[in-house]
């Protein structure tokens, strides 16, 4: 049997056509990171240059690049890179700022005041300004990547949070949690959290959208990943160079960019229908 | 309350902004790991080098001592002295301030002419055609790099059909906007990406508004009512909305003037951090930062003139 509230979502799901579409567009994603650089022959650091600058055929799909080295398998195997980049870039802000975010808003008084006096104050200086500041200062590596990113992100899902929290407490249960006398931590961990962290899950969509431009900004900048790792941004600034000879060098992972932003677009639309209560 | 009053009050406000923007720009360059003048130097300088840039660039005061002396360079309008170009940081970023504030006028400009043609349309016709073509341009607009779009245009406008100079800034007004158009448009789309969702949500809530309904009532054509009462208010949200992403707008100029090679904020910043300009790009961050905090009072003072109805509290 079927619970009814599984039926329901399943009924909500089927009408959700962005997050099927979403869902449908990240397996597509998965696949091709994951099973295309063992199905293409080609190796994406395999330097060749007898075959240089091969426009889009049927060895090459989306060509060669200066060094002879095959685009699709380049694209591919950044796409492993970037995606595992964006992922911590966005998870461990998501936790942190959540996590203030929570605690911010549950204890209130000072500490709630002064966190966000803070978040006011970092929240003054341009995201590509700081991030570009912090990994520029401790140098470029992937380590600092990660660092910049969460010193700079937290604040986003700390405000969404906090928000949410401020509202939950003046609901019943939490009172009702805290006269039966459960300890602070359990009401927040137990109570609160799984009634506001919608919003921020939601948000965590759009922000891999900004952070896959961050990171592609950053090596496009020379500033994130360092070739010859291969990167997106590292890649399109790489075909700048020779743009009339081989406009494919840049166009397709500039592509792959535009994939995974829409991707995570719809996914935090559908995510934002379906995980929202109705009324 | 009065609006000098208002002005006087919000200005008092941004005090503490000010003091904890030097202070962030002050301690990100001091927590990071090793020392300033040993990364500046490199493997080729001797202890003897690095003690007398250390003593230069005042870091072997105590760290208090240090934000004091930063804070007094910053009251100077020195803002200290930048290592790569060995003159006064402050001078350097006034004369790097215009272009940037061009590139963001213009590209906003750009941005307001792009949005509320289109919201309104896809509010108006709602669940059109249309509609969903203007909301699937923005997702695709708003995932694009601006780095790859600015690419493609200067490939398109600038070498295959040559309308738009490929880099550079230009002496003349008429020059410098020429050479504006592809850094304005691709920071225009993105910021308009943002725009046009909020601003078609706000004229869909307009047009059920009971103001709405008496001027249809008096007689008055869709059309006009669209212009006169629809629009005017839908400018006013426009202007909000547009003062809440400031900070994206001002972020997104430092990777299309580093692309476009716009001698601005953005390009600078990058470039000192290159040559590892640390007075400079201390000086800078707080720069940015700072104009984010004027044009947002900016916006809303703006928004306090225009709307009679927002109470000054």
């Amino acid at each position: 049997m079927i619970s009814p509230v599984a039926r329901e979502r399943w009924i909500k799901f089927s009408r959700n056509l962005n997050l099927q579409l979403g869902l449908f567009m990240l397996g597509l994603l998965v696949f091709a990171i994951f099973v295309f650089p063992v199905l293409i022959a080609h190796d994406p650091l395999a330097v060749d240059f007898d075959s240089a600058l091969i426009p889009p055929g049927a060895d090459h799909w989306f060509g060669t690049d200066d060094l002879g080295r095959d685009v699709l398998a380049r694209v591919a195997a950044a796409g492993l890179v970037d995606l595992q980049v964006v992922t911590v870039c966005v998870f461990v802000p998501f936790v942190i700022g959540s996590t203030i975010g929570l605690v911010s808003g549950y204890i209130g008084g000072v500490v709630d005041t002064l966190l966000m006096r803070l978040v006011d104050i970092l929240w003054a200086f341009p995201f590509y300004v700081l991030v570009i500041s912090i990994v520029g200062a401790l140098g470029p590596s992937v380590g600092n990547m990660y660092l910049a990113f969460s010193m700079v992100v937290w604040i986003s899902f700390a405000r969404i949070v906090r928000g949410e929290v401020l509202l939950a407490k003046r609901q019943e249960y939490v009172q009702a949690a805290q006269v039966l006398g459960f300890s602070h931590i359990r009401i927040m961990a137990r109570h609160v959290l799984p009634n506001v962290i919608t919003p921020a899950i939601v948000f965590m969509m759009a922000d891999v959208v900004l952070t896959i431009l961050g990171v592609t900004s950053l090596g496009f900048l020379g500033l994130g990943i360092q070739p010859p790792t291969p990167e997106w941004g590292v890649m399109i600034a790489e075909g700048r160079n020779f743009i009339l000879d081989g406009w494919w060098v840049s166009l397709f992972p500039g592509l792959a960019i535009v994939y995974v932003g829409i991707t995570f677009t719809l996914l935090g639309d559908g995510l934002d229908d379906f995980l929202r209560p109705k009324g | 309350m009065p609006i000098a009053i208002y002005c006087l009050n919000r200005l008092v406000q941004l005090i503490p902004v000010l003091i904890g923007i030097t202070l962030i720009a002050f301690l990100l360059l001091r927590v990071m790991p090793g020392d300033p003048a040993t990364l500046i130097l490199g493997s080729r300088g001797t202890a003897a080098d690095i003690a007398k840039l250390n003593a230069q660039l005042g870091l072997d005061q105590p760290l208090w001592r240090q934000y004091l002396l930063f804070l007094k360079d910053i009251a100077t309008g020195s803002f200290g002295e930048s290592i790569a170009y060995k003159a006064s940081v402050g001078p350097l970023i006034w004369e790097r301030l215009w272009p940037t504030i061009w590139l963001v006028l213009f590209s906003t400009v750009m941005a307001v002419v792009l949005t509320v043609p289109l919201a309104l349309l896809a509010a108006v016709r709602r669940g059109s055609v249309a509609d969903a073509g203007i909301k699937l341009f923005f997702i695709v607009a708003m995932s694009m790099p601006s780095f790859w779009l600015g690419i493609l245009l200067v490939l398109l406008l600038s070498i295959v059909v040559p309308v738009f100079p490929v880099s550079g800034y230009g002496d003349t007004i008429l020059e410098r906007l020429h050479h504006l158009v592809l850094p304005s448009l691709v920071i225009a789309l993105a910021t308009a990406a943002l725009t046009v969702r909020s601003l078609r949500s706000s004229v869909i809530a307009v047009l059920s508004a009971d103001y709405v309904d008496t001027a249809r009532s008096k007689g008055l054509r869709s059309r006009q009512v669209l212009w006169r009462h629809v629009l005017r208010n839908s400018l006013m949200s426009t202007i909000s909305v547009l003062g809440v992403h400031t900070s994206w707008v001002i972020g997104g100029t430092v990777v299309i003037e580093t692309l476009f090679g716009i001698p601005g904020l953005g390009s600078l910043l990058v470039s000192s951090i290159s040559a590892r300009d640390y007075p400079m790009v201390q000086g800078l961050t707080v720069t940015f930062a700072v104009l984010v905090v004027l044009i947002n009072l900016l916006t809303d003072l703006a928004y306090v003139a225009v709307d009679p109805r927002v109470k000054l509290s």
